[in-house]
């Protein structure tokens, strides 16, 4: 089965500029495929899709939507794909109802075919009892849902959605997703651009990881997490034999086998408190009193709680009764347990790095 | 650019879908078309024709002088305008025409659309003047031997009217749009031989080369060769002409300046 929508050494300069904001970019999505396009702000997404749906014409490469190379054949591929913009790009001139029809009528869509279509469009996005007043009284959710609508009137084939559910309330959110699962179950194709790495991760079957127009990374989010395996942690709050020493637990904790290495961690920079983004507590106090157990207070020598973060190589939930373990052996009461895997986001930040566009 | 395999009627159908969005949108508003069209105009001919002719500054041969030129005025702003501001708004605060930028036909036809729209309501305020001027005035004058010339004249002037519509609507950037008024249509209304005619400039040599460099020079002189023949004026031919070079340099411009905007 050939690609649906396919980039090959796809380069773009603006004019007056210095740098490609897309520089040798090649990807392909199959056909059925939610695709996502991740990359900070500046990093040639919008571009890339620009170029996809014939708004911006590249300096060198070529692109493809449904097997139509974009630049030689231009109209044919608007005919094969739809656009949802970021911002709204209604027609304020026209009743939400109009701009489903007039676009259907665009793409040669008869009278009755296009207002049916668009009545069954417009219940389905639950927009049947505002589909005639003022485009302008639509809040966003509703612009973007009705959007949405305008893009589906022509059955396209592949589905542009540049990010979607910025600026959407979780209800919207919900709807959105339901709706883009739906599409791709009648088998549109969907590429979307987006910074919601949880949603990236739930949604999408691959991700491609773009910065300075450059792709880095390509596979499913759950592949792509996995390459991190180096970063789970996990992490004990221990109340230690009184004459026990922590350099001496480390030693012990980084001989069991999956352990990197082992440290003590400050009472602040704890998982239960302010932690990389994306790694989540999954599990929490075993020997406490069972509430969520206060964060270390103290790390070091003296009395009170000391937590150790241990750097695995697994998953870290295999090596927990090892580390119980060896912890029992030499007299410290477990108090709290937290762990965390690499999500998205931190594969994301891995490759992209932290400093602000 | 390619279109082999998109056959030629899905294009004219898109092309007709459009235009037809922005006749049913002008039909929906056609009061607030009325007010932009005739409100100017009317007062003008008020003013210059009625109040100073009851006042004994101009006669009333003036005032017959005065309507053709304002038919022309008004035929050539409404095509100007209808193309202009609607075009910077579009592609900047309201994002509007992507949704047509991304209908099935090539984009520059898109252009060209808002060129025929130009034309339609150019015509219309043109066609609704004289009946306007008529009540103003009391009288219009009429010639039906002027009629042909009187059409072409004002289907090219639309033309012009809206080819610089579409010139300045992609060139100006849209915190500029007030500069329009100012430095634009002001000095294109008052140097397009509009309130006098040209040949009576003779005392003027200056302003008369000025207003050579106008295109609306040329649809004044020509609707007044139509309406009003006996007053003398540019020979039409050299008006249908003008008109028709006019066009093409500001199509091409204006075509090309719209295909910058649409594609970056």
């Amino acid at each position: 089965m050939t690609a649906d929508v396919e980039v090959r050494d796809l380069v773009k300069r603006y004019p007056k500029t210095q740098v490609n904001a897309v520089d040798q970019l090649t990807f392909a999505v199959e056909p059925g495929e939610i695709f996502g396009l991740l990359g900070p702000n500046g990093a040639g997404k919008s571009t890339t899709i620009g170029v996809l749906t014939t708004r911006v014409k590249a300096t060198a490469g070529q692109a493809y939507v449904g097997g139509v190379d974009v630049d030689a054949d231009p109209v044919s591929a608007k005919r094969l794909l739809a656009v949802v913009p970021q911002g709204s790009n209604l027609d304020r001139a026209l009743t939400p109802r109009q701009n489903l029809t007039f676009h259907a009528a665009y793409h040669g869509y008869g009278p009755t075919e296009r207002n049916t279509r668009a009545a069954v469009l417009l219940d389905e996005f639950g927009l049947a009892e505002q589909a005639d007043v003022k485009v302008d009284w639509y809040s966003g959710g509703m612009a973007q849902r009705l959007m949405i609508a305008r893009a589906m009137m022509h059955q396209p084939r592949v589905l542009f959605l540049d990010e979607p559910t910025s600026g959407l309330d979780p209800q919207s959110r919900l709807f959105l997703w339901e709706r883009v699962r739906e599409l791709q179950n009648q088998g549109v194709t969907i590429v979307l651009t987006t910074h919601d790495m949880d949603e990236a991760a739930e949604m999408t079957d691959r991700v491609g990881i773009v910065d300075h127009g450059k792709l880095l990374a390509l596979d499913s989010p759950s592949a792509l997490t996995r390459s991190l395996s180096g970063q789970s942690v996990l992490e004990v709050t221990i109340e230690k034999a009184p004459d026990d020493d922590p350099e001496q637990i480390i030693a012990a904790l980084v001989r069991i086998e999956g352990v990197e290495r082992a440290e003590t961690v400050a009472a602040g920079e704890a998982l239960a408190g302010a932690m990389p983004a994306g790694m989540a507590a999954v599990f929490q106090g075993t020997g406490g009193a069972g509430s969520a157990a206060t964060p270390p207070t103290t790390a070091g020598n003296g009395g009170g709680p000391l937590t150790l973060r241990l750097y695995v190589d697994r998953s870290p939930s295999t090596l927990l009764s090892p580390v119980v373990a060896v912890l029992g052996g030499r007299g410290a009461e477990l108090s709290n347990v937290h762990m965390g895997e690499p999500s998205l986001e931190d594969v994301f930040i891995d490759l992209t790095g932290r400093s602000l566009r | 650019m390619t279109t082999a395999t998109v056959p030629t009627s899905t294009m004219w159908r898109a092309f007709r879908a459009i235009l037809w969005r922005d006749i049913f949108v002008t039909g929906k508003e056609f009061w607030v078309f009325l007010a932009q069209v005739a409100l100017q105009p009317l007062f003008m001919l008020f003013i210059f024709a009625k109040v100073l002719g009851a006042g004994g500054y101009v006669t009333e041969e003036y005032a017959h002088l005065l309507l053709p030129g304002i038919v022309a005025l008004t035929a050539f702003l409404t095509s100007l305008q209808t193309v202009s501001f609607p075009l910077i708004l579009e592609f900047s605060f309201t994002r509007e025409i992507e949704d047509r930028l991304l209908a099935p036909l090539p984009t520059g036809m898109i252009a060209i659309e808002k060129l025929s729209v130009a034309i339609m309501r150019g015509l219309v305020a043109a066609l609704i003047m004289f009946p306007i001027g008529a009540l103003v005035l009391g009288s219009a004058p009429w010639n039906p031997d002027g009629m042909g010339l009187l059409v072409v004249a004002l289907v090219l002037g639309c033309w012009v009217g809206g080819a610089i519509g579409l010139t300045l609507g992609t060139l100006v950037p849209p915190n500029r749009i007030n500069i329009l008024f100012a430095v634009i249509l002001t000095p294109l209304m008052f140097t397009g031989a509009t309130q006098y005619p040209w040949k009576s400039l003779d005392t003027l040599p200056w302003f008369q080369v000025v207003t050579l460099f106008n295109p609306l020079t040329y649809l004044s002189e020509a609707v007044r060769a139509a309406v009003v023949p006996e007053i003398p004026h540019i020979t039409p031919w050299i008006c249908l002409v003008a008109l028709v070079v006019s066009g093409v340099v500001f199509t091409s411009i204006g075509v090309k300046g719209f295909m910058r905007r649409a594609i970056s």
